[in-house]
């Protein structure tokens, strides 16, 4: 093959970022787009009721949001790498009883908390362990776990039950306190939320969740330890709940065998409407927390509104739908954007050299005139 | 062209003796392969030689069964591909690895990352990194856009970039310009250059020989797992390369019987597919094997699954034996006498852990039916006598296919569908991945069934096999049809011509 040495085109200045700030302004918009619903929702609501957004109520608000953002939060680091963990709710039930044994004996808050944490790292471990070694969809593999944790917290527990007179004052005034209308517990889901969002971004193990939910075989190939990055996402994911069991404990007061039953399928439902894609690589810890947000803060607003809140699930429902449409249409637009646009640049570069280095030139400007391609 | 001292320094990377399997298939059985700084090196051998699994030997995803990979003259043990970058070697895979969601940037630096204080990641170095790559590349590619709805050829500069991103002492190519047009891999060659100049070792895979006898100083040769030569590229012809890749002639390879086409089987008449393919005609006699030639990616496949009904058409229309299709419905197609064999046959062709007669059964669900039941007497009776047909070898037709090897599977898919009586028989990439021998036999059974009067649409990346088989080739580049070329004018040089769209410029 006899191959003419081309000219070197002359580089045109790229044409910065446009699929990039296309990219990101969705990405944006996404969690904006949950953002505006929220405020939308919480303004009609007041406007319809004005009691709504009194101290309060803010706080009950945050209250009920913020169990529900922690777990989230740690779901999502465990979705994004193309994985769920559905014992979470297990989880939560299974620490918020060990947390109130403990106190109730007499334990120490700050220890009761930490136990609650390291029992959520525990089941969180194993999770890890069984789906990065066990090839077995996590799926399955966690919903085998949501009943095992379950069945030995009712062994456990039985029909006893951990009430608030059972637990210090000062616990329960932490469940309840804050400052102004922010309570404690909200802040110390902030806390955590904040610090994930800024790991996944900014530390290279981080990205790495989103590369190997993106790419499961290429991030092998690209050395990335895949099993270990599984193993710290769940562990992480199973922290958060034990963290979030000891919250429960704080701000209910009130635990028995069934706490949590049911709750993995909110966390999901958040972590998807928050924008979380289900089949990993792409998401964010914010967009989850919105979506946690939005789901619980539909339970308060039906009542103030004077609906009957057996209408919360079915638009919990709908919303979760609505979510999953809208991400379905936009991946669908972005990428015959993004094709159409690597198309028109193909099509200058793939002329004969002297055309391509006359034609690299007018590729700025036709980067919007992506038709003809 | 360079000539490695052998008196100079030992081996940068070497493999001594190594012996691989995958179950009961010998993927390699004691090669040998040295590579010294400063020399391109070609790897030559078919599809199915062995190519793919040394390459992934070097690069740490597999470890060797028996001998040793050597670095610097040192032996080591790869534990994983990040292992082996670490020592490094940079590997650009055939298959674009890259991370769809993620920016073109991270996706290059992914795993080695500029850091700044505390571990975090140097967003802006990583950036400036990647503009600096592009601009070494003399492309223009947007380091922040991501990964996503990138062309095969930009998919394949990232590789590179990725690659060259840390100075890799030894660089390993598997087809990388398989998808670049001229310039590109005139460009490519040009950065090859440079870093054998500056004293990497660079091993070199490519199914277009010209390219290896352009830039390579060294061959080594695979055939059926097994070391066959390794020595320098001059004085060497085409002919001579082919002969040690191939092991026999050409022509016992491509058993083509001469034959008059008859009347129009399938008429394919401006097919479009939104985004995919675009006003796509051709036709396809009777007798006649159609080749369906193009790079990956061009839309060869996407034209079989539409006219099959597998995927919906935006317009056009499909006809076959005079009567037009129904847009997106395969059991129409199939009652009509069309016959797909799919292009992974383990994925879509194939129920891996079904038995063979059932698979091969599959089709015939609706044929070998008494009374609303399956009759089992005539599923076994069919395809035992498709199996022996074929001659597939197994060891009882209830085996499930998993424990057949490549070549026996490909048959089985065959069976499957040839049990159907087809008229018109689509094969997409019909013996990748299988053995020299089991690929002539196939090959001989495209040709009885053509001379049988059933019409082929045969596509394959293989440009030998298209060439030896088909009474005409299409091409595909980019989503249309570029050329038609009839029997007697199609060479290596005109096909990938059209492939690449150089003859349309």
């Amino acid at each position: 093959m006899t191959v003419t040495t081309p000219e070197q085109a002359p580089v045109a200045e790229a044409p910065r970022g446009g699929g990039a700030r296309l990219v990101d302004r969705v990405f944006k918009m996404r969690e904006l787009a949950i953002l505006a619903v929220f405020l939308v929702m919480i303004a009609v609501t007041q406007a319809g009721n004005s009691e709504f957004l009194s101290e309060q109520g803010v706080k009950d608000l945050l209250l009920n949001g913020t169990i529900l953002v922690l777990v989230a939060t740690g779901q999502s680091l465990v979705v994004i790498t193309r994985n769920v963990d559905l014992s979470v709710g297990s989880t939560l039930g299974i620490s918020a009883f060990a947390a109130g044994t403990y106190l109730h004996g007499g334990g120490d808050p700050v220890i009761a908390i930490v136990l609650a944490v390291l029992l959520g790292v525990g089941f969180g471990l194993l999770n890890g362990l069984l789906v990065s070694l066990g090839q077995v969809p996590a799926l399955v593999v966690t919903l085998g776990t949501l009943y095992i944790i379950r069945g030995v917290d009712s062994i456990w527990v039985g029909s006893r039950q951990i009430t608030a007179a059972d637990l210090p004052g000062s616990f329960v005034d932490f469940g309840s306190g804050g400052v102004s209308a922010v309570p404690w517990l909200a802040l110390i889901a902030l806390v955590v939320l904040v610090a994930t969002a800024y790991y996944l971004k900014h530390y290279g193990s981080g990205r790495e969740l989103y590369a190997l939910g993106s790419n499961p075989e290429a991030a092998r190939l690209a050395g990335i330890p895949v099993r270990k990055r599984i193993l710290a996402a769940y562990t992480f994911c199973g922290g958060l709940a034990g963290l979030a069991g000891a919250m429960y404990l704080a701000r209910f007061g009130n635990v028995d065998s069934s706490t949590g039953n049911g709750y993995e399928l909110t966390v999901v439902s958040a972590v998807v409407v928050g924008g979380v894609v289900f089949t990993g690589g792409s998401g964010s810890v914010y967009g989850a927390a919105l979506g946690a947000l939005l789901l619980t803060s539909i339970n308060s607003v039906l009542p103030a509104l004077g609906v009957s809140s057996v209408w919360g699930l079915a638009i919990n429902g709908v919303l979760l739908l609505l979510a999953i449409a809208v991400d379905r249409i936009v991946a669908v637009r972005v990428a015959s954007a993004l094709k159409r646009k690597s198309a028109a640049a193909r099509t200058a570069a793939a002329q004969t050299p002297v055309q391509a280095a006359q034609s690299s030139a007018r590729t700025t400007v036709r980067k919007g005139d992506a038709h003809d391609a | 062209m360079t000539h490695p001292s052998d008196t100079g320094p030992a081996p940068v990377l070497a493999l001594k003796d190594v012996a691989k399997s995958f179950g009961a298939v010998r993927a390699l059985r004691g090669v040998s392969l040295e590579l010294f700084p400063g020399e391109v090196h070609a790897l030559a051998g078919e599809n199915g030689a062995g190519k793919s699994t040394l390459i992934k030997t070097l690069a740490g995803v597999h470890r060797p069964d028996a001998g040793r990979v050597l670095l610097d003259g040192e032996p080591v043990v790869f534990h994983g591909p990040g292992d082996a970058r670490d020592a490094g070697i940079a590997v650009i895979y055939q298959e674009p690895t890259l991370f769809p969601d993620l920016s073109i940037a991270e996706n290059i630096f992914m795993g080695r990352r500029p850091r700044r204080a505390l571990g975090r990641i140097d967003h802006k170095a990583t950036r400036a990194a990647t503009v600096a790559l592009m601009k070494r590349l003399g492309v223009d590619l947007d380091p922040d856009r991501p990964a996503r709805g990138l062309s095969i050829a930009d998919q394949q500069i990232v590789e590179i970039a990725k690659a060259l991103s840390f100075d890799a002492r030894v660089l390993i190519m598997d087809e990388p310009t398989a998808a670049l047009t001229g310039s590109e891999v005139a460009r490519l060659f040009g950065v090859v250059r440079t870093l054998r100049e500056q004293g990497a070792a660079v091993l070199f895979i490519s199914h277009r020989l010209e390219e290896i006898f352009e830039i390579c100083g060294r061959v080594t040769t695979l055939r059926d797992g097994a070391w066959i030569a390794s020595e320098p590229v001059d004085g060497m012809t085409e002919d001579d390369l082919v002969r040690r890749m191939v092991g026999r002639d050409l022509d016992e390879l491509y058993p083509k019987q001469d034959v008059t086409p008859g009347e129009v089987a399938l008429s394919v008449r401006r097919l479009t597919r939104e985004g995919v393919f675009t006003d796509v005609s051709f036709e396809v006699r009777r007798g006649e094997i159609v080749g369906l030639a193009g790079l990956v990616g061009a839309g060869r496949t996407e034209v079989a699954r539409a006219v099959f009904g597998i995927d919906r058409w935006d317009a056009g229309e499909v006809v076959v034996d005079g009567r037009p299709l129904t847009n997106g419905a395969p059991s129409t197609a199939m009652t009509a006498g069309l016959a797909l064999v799919p292009e992974d046959r383990r994925a879509q062709g194939l129920v891996m852990d079904m038995s063979i007669e059932r698979n091969i059964g599959l089709t015939g669900l609706r044929t070998t039916v008494k009374a609303g039941l399956m009759d089992r007497g005539a599923e076994r009776s069919r395809a035992l006598d498709w199996a022996v047909r074929l001659q597939v070898k197994y060891a009882r037709i209830a085996d499930t296919v998993n424990t057949l090897s490549g070549g026996n599977q490909q048959k089985v898919v065959l069976a499957k569908w040839l049990a159907t009586g087809p008229k018109v028989l689509i094969v997409d990439e019909p013996t990748r991945g299988i053995d020299v021998g089991t690929k002539a036999e196939v090959h001989r059974l495209l040709s009885e069934l053509a001379a049988d009067g059933v019409a082929v649409l045969m596509i394959s990346s293989d440009l030998p096999e298209i060439l030896g088989m088909a009474d005409r080739v299409l091409v595909m580049h980019e989503g249309r049809l570029t050329a038609e070329i009839a029997r007697t004018e199609a060479t290596e040089e005109s096909v990938m011509a059209a492939a690449t769209g150089r003859a349309a410029a």
